[in-house]
């Protein structure tokens, strides 16, 4: 391109060549403005064609005979779904019950308790806890957690049988769906640390000074400036995590050997399992209509998390436009 | 956190210092925890209960208990609160590293014993019992992440591209920024379900092929990439745009020249992290590139295998007998599973410090 050592205003008598050459200046452009413009709708395009083909192919176990259903025959599919819609519901929220305070707890203790050197190594391997794979949790969860958890089921069951969620025969195995939601507690862990840890980061130095040099002691300054406004960010952060919980599959599918039941029971052998999971060990064997089955239930799974991430970024968005930090 | 008073000291007065009067000196901290734990031991044994568990949950409540009561008693409310807030806090702490040092440790021990030579030598071809290793699941993780990184990577940069010099905060950029955050949170299950879809819809139904698997990965992939591309272009100066503009340099041959070579570093570390997250993948791989156990290096058709399959398949499938020699695959398959993870992780933060650009916004 020797377009641009050509001062502009030359009087080129080869203006001919001259205007080519700016034309193909301008072709470079439009052409590299429309390869990336492109791009950004085809992203658009794949999210809209991966919830059309979910559509599409859902349709056929909406509209389908029940009689002719390879899963759960006789039923309707929302009777179907339904048990694995609560367990995928029930096991997130015991995760996220089980997460959020911990999870917060770090992320305010790298920030404002640890020394500077811990606080960043230590962010470092929370962020590596991230990086292992679903199915090396799964692995942990059934070989090493599953047993290590069956004492603590017995002891409350002995003691705590009288609440219902603790009541039952106790499982074998451990794998039950209290394991399981260790598991996905321990994998969203990271994500809501690391996103509560930024935003706390966040706070105004300003804000924490005023209130210290008003001598709140640090755990009072943490809930007059630092949760107040690390608020938002800390919802938002449990919104992602719930995602992620709700999306699982590999980890839940391996630890659970769950059935289309709803139980609230915690320690029993009978657990409801989750849409993810029921797709990973029912698609294998499924044919015909009971792909479609599959999908439509995980059409539901789709819908479900979009909900909650659009819910979720929509916050962090709204937060933006009137937070005062940047 | 102690409150730094600026009074002049007092000196030859045999009043207690006033500087640290109302405070438990700096040992209590640690004597409580000593003997908290102490008398859980001796509780619990007394009850015939006591493990490593027990005695540290119930010695743990104690010294929360016994540290609050004495730093009331003689710190007042305030403080005592501020104590608790501090050792719940980095009790937490503690607690999260537990499970990480358990899924560690547990891999490697687990793990070691058939992490050899054979491992990586063998397939599963006519494998029953002992021996057998997972070089056609090595092979399939290699060819099937490439093929989705080769996708990824110029879909996401590209919009990286538009997003930060194109959109002019106009409403497609926004409408693909939000879509972009909402495409991280699609479940994996759920892009393999699509890109299954897809693939029998053009092949005819129960297609499974190495090619469907990268389709997958690659919807899991391109929202890593865009933001972490997109975070990185925003941080090369403007001024360097502009001195490119003012030489006369078309937009295009700035991006192309300027923009990208001062923000590469960060662009590859975003894309080996978005490798990283992928490689481990295992449901969206487990719905359209199956399992198999015999080597298959042609992407376009046939089921192929993959580490993280490999792994779930060994474990979960594991006949009745010689139960024990599938699980050990299992484990070695992780090992070397997290093995790539970790290595793709120092190596992405590697280039990251090595190369972190200087300039500031």
């Amino acid at each position: 391109m020797s377009a641009t050592d050509i001062p502009e205003a030359s009087t080129d008598p080869r203006s001919d060549s001259h205007s080519l050459e700016r034309s193909a200046k301008r072709f470079g452009d439009t052409f590299f403005r429309g390869l990336s413009t492109g791009s950004g709708v085809l992203i658009l395009l794949i999210l809209a064609a991966v919830a059309a083909f979910l559509v599409g192919l859902a349709i056929p176990a909406l509209l389908a005979d029940p009689e002719t259903f390879q899963f759960s025959r006789g039923q309707s599919f929302w009777k179907y779904v339904a048990p694995y819609a609560f367990g995928t519901m029930w096991s997130a929220i015991l995760a996220m019950i089980m997460a959020v305070p911990v999870a917060v707890g770090i992320a305010l203790y790298l920030t404002h308790y640890a020394p500077k050197r811990i606080s960043s190594t230590f962010g470092y391997i929370i962020d590596l806890l991230a990086a292992v794979p679903s199915v090396v949790f799964g692995l942990w969860g059934i070989a090493v957690l599953a047993p290590a958890m069956r004492p603590l089921f017995l002891w409350l069951n002995e003691h705590f049988s009288w609440i219902p969620l603790f009541a039952g025969q106790v499982s074998g195995t451990g794998r039950t769906i209290f394991t399981a939601s260790v598991v996905l507690a321990v994998m969203i862990l990271p994500i809501i640390t690391a996103i509560s840890r930024e935003v706390f980061l966040q706070t105004p130095k300003l804000h924490e000074e005023a209130s210290l040099a008003l001598g709140a002691t640090r755990w009072e300054m943490i809930r007059q400036a630092v949760i107040p406004f690390g608020m938002p960010g800390i919802i938002s952060a449990c919104m992602l995590g719930l995602g992620r919980a709700l999306g699982e599959t590999m980890a839940v599918a391996m630890v659970l050997s769950g059935s289309g039941i709803i139980s609230f029971k915690l320690l029993t052998s009978q657990n409801p399992n989750t849409i993810a999971a029921n797709i990973a060990q029912s698609f294998p064997e499924a044919h015909d209509i009971g792909r479609n089955q599959l999908i439509a239930t995980g059409l539901v799974l789709f819908i479900i998390t979009l909900a909650v991430n659009m819910t979720a970024r929509w916050i962090i968005n709204r937060r933006k436009e009137f937070s005062g930090a940047n | 956190m102690s409150t730094t008073m600026t009074s002049p000291k007092r000196t030859g007065s045999t009043t207690p210092d006033l500087l640290t009067a109302g405070q438990l000196p700096k040992f209590t901290g640690l004597a409580a925890l000593v003997v908290s734990i102490a008398v859980a031991a001796g509780l619990l044994a007394l009850l015939q209960s006591a493990n490593v568990t027990s005695v540290v949950a119930v010695g743990a409540l104690l010294f929360l208990l016994s540290m609050f009561i004495l730093s009331t008693a003689v710190e007042g409310v305030r403080k005592a609160k501020d104590r608790l807030a501090k050792y719940v806090v980095t009790g937490f702490f503690l607690v999260a590293l537990a499970p990480l040092i358990s899924v560690i440790w547990g891999t490697i021990a687990n793990g070691m014993a058939r992490f050899d030579g054979v491992f990586f030598t063998w397939s599963m071809r006519n494998v029953l019992g002992e021996g057998g290793g997972a070089i056609h699941a090595i092979w399939g993780t290699l060819i099937i992440t490439g093929i989705a990184t080769l996708i990824s990577v110029p879909i996401g940069l590209l919009t990286a591209i538009y997003l930060v010099e194109y959109s002019n905060n106009g409403k497609l950029g926004a409408s693909i920024r939000f879509f972009v955050d909402v495409m991280t949170g699609i479940p994996s299950i759920v892009a393999g379900l699509f890109a299954y879809t897809i693939f029998s819809m053009i092949f005819g139904a129960g297609h499974k092929s190495g090619i469907s698997g990268a389709v997958a990965l690659s919807i899991l992939m391109i929202p890593t990439v865009v933001r972490s591309t997109e975070e990185m272009l925003r941080i090369v100066p403007n001024e360097l745009r502009e001195a490119s503009y003012a030489l006369g340099v078309p937009k295009w041959r700035t991006i192309l020249k300027v923009v990208l070579p001062t923000s590469i570093a960060g662009i590859i570390t975003g894309v080996v992290l978005a490798i990283a997250r992928v490689i481990g993948e295992t449901a969206p791989l487990l719905v359209t590139a199956s399992i198999t156990s015999s080597m298959n290096l042609d992407p376009s058709q046939h089921p192929m295998a993959t580490l993280p399959v490999f792994v779930y398949n060994q474990y979960m499938y594991a006949p009745g007998i010689d139960t024990a020699a599938y699980h050990a695959r299992a484990w070695a398959g992780a090992l070397t599973l997290i093995l790539i993870v970790m290595g793709l992780n120092a190596i992405g933060r590697f280039i990251a410090w090595k190369f972190a650009p200087k300039a500031g916004r």
